[in-house]
């Protein structure tokens, strides 16, 4: 029997589509762009201050004079490795703790929900500025404050659908056989948790680099001269007028890319 | 009575690791934490290392933490916030009066955000594939994508600065809080609106919703009796748990448009390294989202009976 590819992706609508369009245009961007036009986001040139578009600068220039194509270039690299990597990292622990409460049961999972529960009531950007604030380094002090902020949605998904999973006479028929858990994990629980995982990935993806930029706006995360999205903003906010397109290079790619996310994730978390 | 009990649980835990993380920042502090406060206290150029010492031994900054740890854990729970490193006056002080400028900025928000969101999801939700919910649908994407700290950006350059209608920043007076209740409100009322549709897209394809239009009420009736008191109980418990997001806006909204708030407080706190305003400020946050859900489970369990059981 053949199956269509439309028979694969059953929740594949247009949305998810140009979302990933989108995001694998920024991708290219990040990586290729600054092969394509050779420069260095950190070369300044004060003759060139807010000077438009140029051979070595596509972009144009900033206030020093740094080319905006390279530091665009070098924003769109930082901040979604950062997501990425703490995404991963959340996904892994709230997969694994989720999976030890669903299995287990009693206090441990008792206690793993309350802790789950006291990180939800704070709001995030608090606990990644306090980790900030402890942890030597920005980047891993950003890594390790949205770790702890974003698996907690990884667990509670997790738990619950294992705990109906786990419960389902499948998995028993399964055990009885003799399969391991690795077997059940994989024919029976990933199946049922993948799309979902998705979702929550792409969301926290987009929260994480939300949370970088918001932070370097306000001045407390990135620091200067580190080319990051939510610093370039403010730096180019005094500039505005001369330099609106300056200030808006920023602006549409974190829109870019936030959109095309937020497209990626498909529907709205529940 | 179980659901409180199981939010009673949730502030203590919340208490605990406020305590927790805020203990861990006091002791590892990056760089000379006395150093620090003792410039958030007289300035940058007027620290010296006498009055770096003076912090140090007042603060109790060395020693082992074993004692020192379960004396700050005492502390919060005796509610002994102390007083701030860089002001000097008592932490709870401080927030009772930042809190207030906060509350009403939040309020505008949420109140915006209800006026905006609800209503057109649920004219969206009554047609749903309509042109109103194609837009909609296109528009909260669209607001989804756009940060809270960005709306304040936007807003900020065409209502203030290329039109002048609004101050760029401040607080007082009632124009000052449109700008940056519009800025929260935007983002929450694209959700909502979202939330709002769903439910109502739901409610109308049920049966009973059928029943009570062939039973002979208008359709004004039956949204008023019978659907929107459905509607209200997956908006509500979104609301609530969108008060950590609303916070979070809270939090960057003040400290770009300088509103004397609880957020602008924490922002400073944490840059000054001002770690019992820190504890004051995270707590108090916190146990507001407890709060504020204990209430909403309260007023779920009126609207729906159902979930008593």
């Amino acid at each position: 029997m053949t199956q269509s590819p439309r028979h694969r992706w059953p929740h594949w609508p247009l949305g998810r589509s140009i979302g990933a369009v989108l995001l694998v245009m920024i991708a290219l961007f990040a990586i290729w762009g600054p092969k394509l036009v050779p420069g260095d986001p950190f070369a300044q040139s004060l003759m060139a201050s807010l000077a438009g578009p140029d051979a070595g600068a596509p972009f144009g220039h900033d206030h020093l004079g740094r080319s905006l194509w390279h530091r665009l270039a070098a924003a769109l690299r930082l901040s979604p490795l950062i997501a990425l990597a703490a995404v991963a990292t959340a996904a892994m622990a709230g997969l694994g703790l989720g999976m030890l409460a669903a299995a287990c049961g009693g206090w441990t999972e008792r206690a793993l929900v309350i802790l789950a529960d006291a990180l939800m009531a704070l709001p995030g950007l608090l606990l990644v500025l306090i980790v900030l604030a402890i942890m030597p380094g920005t980047a891993t002090g950003f890594w390790a404050g949205l770790s702890l902020v974003l698996w907690v949605e990884f667990f509670r998904l997790t738990r619950a659908s294992a705990r109906s999973v786990l419960a389902s006479p499948a998995v028993q028929a399964a055990r009885l056989l003799g399969f391991g858990w690795a077997y059940i994990f994989r024919t029976h629980l990933w199946p049922e948790m993948a799309p979902m995982m998705l979702t929550t990935a792409a969301f926290g993806t987009a929260t994480a680099i939300m949370a970088i930029a918001a932070l370097g706006f306000v001045s407390v995360g990135m620091t200067a001269p580190t080319p990051e999205l939510g610093l370039m903003m403010v730096e180019l906010l005094p500039y505005w007028r001369e330099a609106p397109l300056a200030l808006l290079t920023p602006v549409l790619a974190s829109f870019a890319l936030l959109l095309g996310l937020t497209l990626l994730a498909g529907g709205h978390r529940a | 009575m179980n659901m409180l009990v199981a939010r009673l649980v949730q502030a203590l835990a919340v208490a605990l690791l406020v305590g927790a993380a805020t203990f861990a920042m006091m002791r590892s502090l990056p760089g000379d934490a006395a150093w620090r406060i003792a410039a958030g206290r007289y300035g940058y150029d007027n620290v010296t290392a006498a009055a770096a010492d003076a912090v140090h031994a007042e603060l109790g900054l060395g020693g082992p933490w074993l004692p020192a740890f379960a004396q700050w854990m005492g502390d919060l729970l005796r509610l002994d916030f102390g007083v701030s490193l860089v002001s000097g006056q008592p932490v709870l002080q401080e927030i009772a009066h930042q809190l207030g400028a906060s509350l009403w900025l939040a309020l505008a928000a949420v109140g915006l955000s209800l006026l905006i969101g609800p209503p057109l999801g649920i004219l969206a939700g009554l047609r749903p594939g309509g042109w109103l919910d194609q837009s909609l649908l296109l528009v909260s994407t669209a607001l989804k994508a756009v940060p809270q700290f960005l709306m304040a950006l936007i807003l900020i350059l065409v209502l203030s600065v290329q039109w002048g209608w609004l101050p760029a920043a401040g607080y007082g007076t009632a124009r000052h809080f449109i700008l940056p209740a519009l800025a929260l409100g935007l983002g929450l009322a694209a959700v909502n609106a979202r939330i709002a549709r769903d439910a109502m897209a739901r409610i109308a394809a049920m049966p009973f919703y059928h029943f009570a239009r062939w039973k002979g009420l208008s359709r004004r009736q039956v949204l008023w009796r019978h659907g929107l008191r459905n509607v209200a109980v997956p908006l509500l418990t979104y609301l609530g748990l969108q008060f950590v997001l609303l916070v979070e806006g809270v939090v960057v909204i003040e400290s770009i448009v300088g509103w004397p708030g609880i957020g602008h407080a924490l922002v400073h706190a944490v840059f000054s390294r001002d770690v019992p305003m820190v504890q004051g400020t995270a707590l108090v946050l916190g146990l507001g989202f407890v709060l504020v859900n204990a209430l909403i489970d309260l007023a779920l369990v009126r609207i729906d009976p159902r979930k008593a059981q």
